[in-house]
């Protein structure tokens, strides 16, 4: 936890000496905890909607519930109560945690706004026991809320109609509920980090509050649609979900951050003038500096992406691969590749709604839009749609590999004839672009760092850099071999 | 005397400006040093990276002998820090906040509830102990304030305005508190606008402005350096039978230099009244000089912090 025990001579080894830090951050974040769930007790304005929602809601629910099967049950669509109760449940659940988004946003920032933080900070607590121990204490109280409401719905409809919960649908409902209790706190302390008062912070708070109402909606549709099994990806969602936003915490809620931060001004011309002095050096714009020098630099200076993307796409090949044996094309499919005679001269001409024309602008626009819309969902998805979007196709190219190649038709020579030629430009660009993209998101992630080009401004910079140097030209020339070299590759190999 | 607090090239940047700027400084065990400078100086700043809250952006600092960066925690159990604005937790009870802030000192349940009892006896407020800190005056928060940074017995006590908010009597039993602090060997940082109480309480004065550090000494030393040497001014009762000029010029003419004079008083500096004034004062009287008063014109911080703050 402390620099003290990581100096300290009496701790003999470091596991001991972690597990030893672990104990002293998490006892010191209890106190904090124990002090703000007491506050927020002693609050009425809290406390009375949290009784309400956990003692009179669930009675509400009931009734309603009641009503619902009896009015059902007279049309015999005894489906419906079936699946109204889970329903019932989540949202008997979810009403008190909304409660630890404004917890959390009062602890974070209203301590803030009050000047009652900056004696926190000169004790001795470390930043992970502070932020660990605001954490715990926004999501506790309406957790405990949330959890006797389930409870109580739960009896009620025991002792009204004698329904017991299946133990399985119950547990993901519980899961989700904590998951989504927790991504609303986390979410909230890096809105917190972000402002300087609790007014600014509840405008941003509709960051959270929009996409929990869209899983909510989407959580009510699959409780209706019976189909439990996908809550579990949702769970393990939202799991990831409050790891990145835990990481992003510590990042940001710490002394440094909270009290360097000056002011919550979002200035579109200064970012607007910080994106375009990347592009210039010694105040002039110099594309041979760009070219020259600045794009080899910012390369070298970034291989993990890059690194991931081809770790990420080889793996996802792999997958479609296995994928084609454990789901089999149709039978009447199942015969080695071949294509027209004229096939190099008729596939210019197809016109697939889904696809891009088969000319050069056509292909070369479709693929710039392509990783252009790829670079934005980057920036709101933490780099991850980013990568998913390059991940489907190649995915897709390992799946129908695997299949032809069970056909008879050779993978390699199929790869080599179909993907290869114009796969040697567009690929590289993609990866280029995937892996800038996916370091733009990145950098939402890993907080707010110092430095001239750091920061997602910086990362955007060197993204359009990229893209503009590399990636384009690459695409044009990719867009120009797959119109007129791949289909005669493809021609020579594969005509009947 | 020991060297408990010293910065060597302190300097903080922020996004848009540097708040600090290459600051040296020593503070001694013991020692009560006012650190002066108007708004936006840098006061806050340096202490905030002398308590360990924020890191230096280049140069040291150490308390106690532990660096503020790689000895955090260390360097935050050892000092008390008042804030600038109390902070307190208002619908807490006053006992239960302080027991709060002695639990994340990490002292014990005994330990806390005797400390918390004496400080609140010392500064009048122990029958107000139970009461909601919303129901306290501006004073009494501030005081409230005062105690949780002397909780930990701090070897370091860093004082951000402790009695701007604060009626004269409260003002003096915190002054009174530092002077007692000082006495048991505790060194005082005190950051203020209040040039009596700096000058009162402070064993030497610091300025900074604009983040950096522009006058250190006592302030006796920096009135002198300042505004030059002291000035006298005596007061006769009948007009001298000599000129004053004649009087000086035997063996005093470059110790004392005149500023203005009539037949009935004369006002000088002097650069060591010590030697000169004993002296001087002898050869009046042997002159059959008959003096009313001798007395030393006041010069204040105030003009000395006013010339710095303006020249700089």
């Amino acid at each position: 936890m402390s620099d003290y025990m990581l100096t300290s001579p009496a701790v003999a080894s470091r596991s001991a000496l972690s597990l030893y830090a672990i104990g002293e951050t998490l006892a010191d974040a209890l106190i904090i905890t124990r002090r703000e769930v007491r506050d927020s007790l002693r609050d009425w304005r809290i406390l009375a909607p949290i009784l309400i929602l956990t003692l009179i809601f669930p009675w509400i629910m009931n009734f309603t519930t009641r009503v619902a099967i009896d009015f059902v049950t007279e049309y015999s669509a005894t489906i419906i109560p079936i699946r109204l109760i889970p329903f019932g449940l989540m949202i008997v659940g979810f009403f008190p945690i909304t409660f630890s988004l404004v917890i959390a946003l009062e602890t974070f920032v209203g301590e803030r706004e009050r000047n009652s933080l900056e004696p926190l900070l000169g004790s001795p607590l470390s930043d992970a026991s502070l932020y660990l121990g605001k954490l715990i204490a926004a999501t506790a109280l309406p957790l405990g809320a949330a959890y006797i409401g389930i409870l109580a719905y739960l009896t009620w409809l025991y002792v009204s109609i004698g329904y017991t919960s299946d133990p399985l649908v119950l547990t993901q409902i519980l899961l989700l509920t904590t998951m989504e209790a927790f991504v609303m706190v986390t979410g909230a302390v890096v809105v917190s980090t972000h402002t300087t008062s609790v007014r600014a912070a509840n405008l941003l708070a509709s960051f959270i509050i929009i996409p929990m109402a869209f899983l909510l909606q989407a959580e009510s549709v699959l409780l209706f649609w019976g189909n439990y099994n996908v809550l579990w990806y949702i769970i393990a969602a939202l799991v990831i979900i409050d790891l990145i936003l835990v990481r992003m915490g510590i990042q940001t809620f710490n002394r440094e951050e909270i009290l360097s931060r000056e002011v919550d001004d979002i200035n579109p011309k200064k970012l607007l003038g910080r994106l375009t002095a990347q592009f210039r050096v010694s105040n002039k714009f110099s594309p041979r500096w760009l070219i020259a020098e600045n794009v080899p630099q910012i390369l070298k200076a970034n291989p993990l992406p890059v690194v991931v993307t081809l770790i990420a796409l080889g793996v996802t090949f792999v997958v479609g691969w296995l994928y084609a044996a454990q789901f089999p094309l149709p039978p009447e499919l199942m015969q080695p590749l071949q294509v027209q005679k004229d096939f190099a001269t008729t596939a210019a001409g197809a016109n697939m709604t889904f696809m891009p024309q088969l000319n050069t602008p056509a292909i070369f626009i479709h693929n710039a839009r392509t990783l252009l819309i790829s670079a934005v969902l980057a920036v709101a998805s933490f780099g991850v749609l980013s990568l998913i979007m390059l991940m489907v196709p190649v995915g897709l190219v390992g799946f129908l590999t695997a299949a032809l190649a069970h056909t008879g038709t050779n993978p390699a020579l199929f790869l080599a004839a179909f993907i290869l030629p114009h796969g040697l430009f567009e690929l590289p660009a993609a990866v280029l672009a995937t892996a800038f993209g996916l370091r733009a998101g990145a950098t939402i992630i890993s907080g707010p760092r110092r430095g001239e080009n750091s920061g997602l401004i910086g990362a955007l910079g060197d993204w359009i850099k990229i893209f503009v140097v590399i990636v384009l030209p690459l695409l044009l020339i990719g867009a120009v071999v797959e119109v007129y070299v791949t289909p005669q590759i493809v021609s020579y190999f594969f005509a009947r | 005397m020991e060297t408990l607090i010293r910065a060597e090239g302190l300097t903080k940047d922020f996004e848009k400006h540097t708040a600090v700027s290459g600051l040296d400084l020593q503070v001694r065990q013991g020692e009560v040093l006012a650190f002066l400078g108007p708004n936006g100086a840098g006061k806050t700043t340096t202490v905030r990276m002398l308590t360990s809250i924020l890191r230096p952006t280049r140069g040291a600092a150490t308390v106690a002998g532990h660096d503020v960066v790689r000895e955090a925690r260390q360097v935050r159990m050892l000092v008390g820090h008042l804030t600038e604005f109390p902070g307190l937790y208002l619908r807490m009870h006053a006992r239960d906040y302080l027991d709060f802030y002695g639990e994340l000192y990490g002292m014990a349940r005994a330990t806390r509830r005797d400390r918390i009892q004496e400080l609140l006896l010392q500064f009048g407020l122990a029958d107000a102990a139970h009461r909601r800190l919303s129901e306290f005056s501006k004073g009494m928060r501030q005081k409230v304030a005062l105690i949780r940074s002397m909780l930990n017995s701090p070897r370091a006590l860093f004082l951000d305005e402790p009695t701007s908010a604060m009626d004269p009597h409260s003002a003096k039993q915190v002054r009174d508190a530092v002077a007692q602090l000082r006495g048991q060997g505790h060194t005082v940082f005190l950051c203020t606008h209040n040039l009596f109480e700096a000058e009162s309480l402070a064993d030497r004065l610091a300025m900074i402005r604009r983040g950096k550090l522009i006058a250190l000494g006592t302030p006796q030393e920096l009135k002198t350096q300042f505004l030059g040497a002291p000035i006298i001014e005596i007061q006769l009762a009948r007009a001298l039978g000599q000129s004053w000029s004649g009087l000086i010029q035997n063996g005093l003419a470059d110790k004392i230099r005149v500023l203005d004079y009539s037949e009935m008083h004369l006002r000088y500096r002097t650069d060591d009244p010590r030697a000169t004034n004993p002296y001087f004062l002898a050869k009046l009287s042997e002159a059959g000089a008959k003096i009313v008063t001798v007395a030393e014109t006041h010069q204040s911080l105030e003009q000395v912090y006013l010339k710095l703050v303006q020249e700089t």
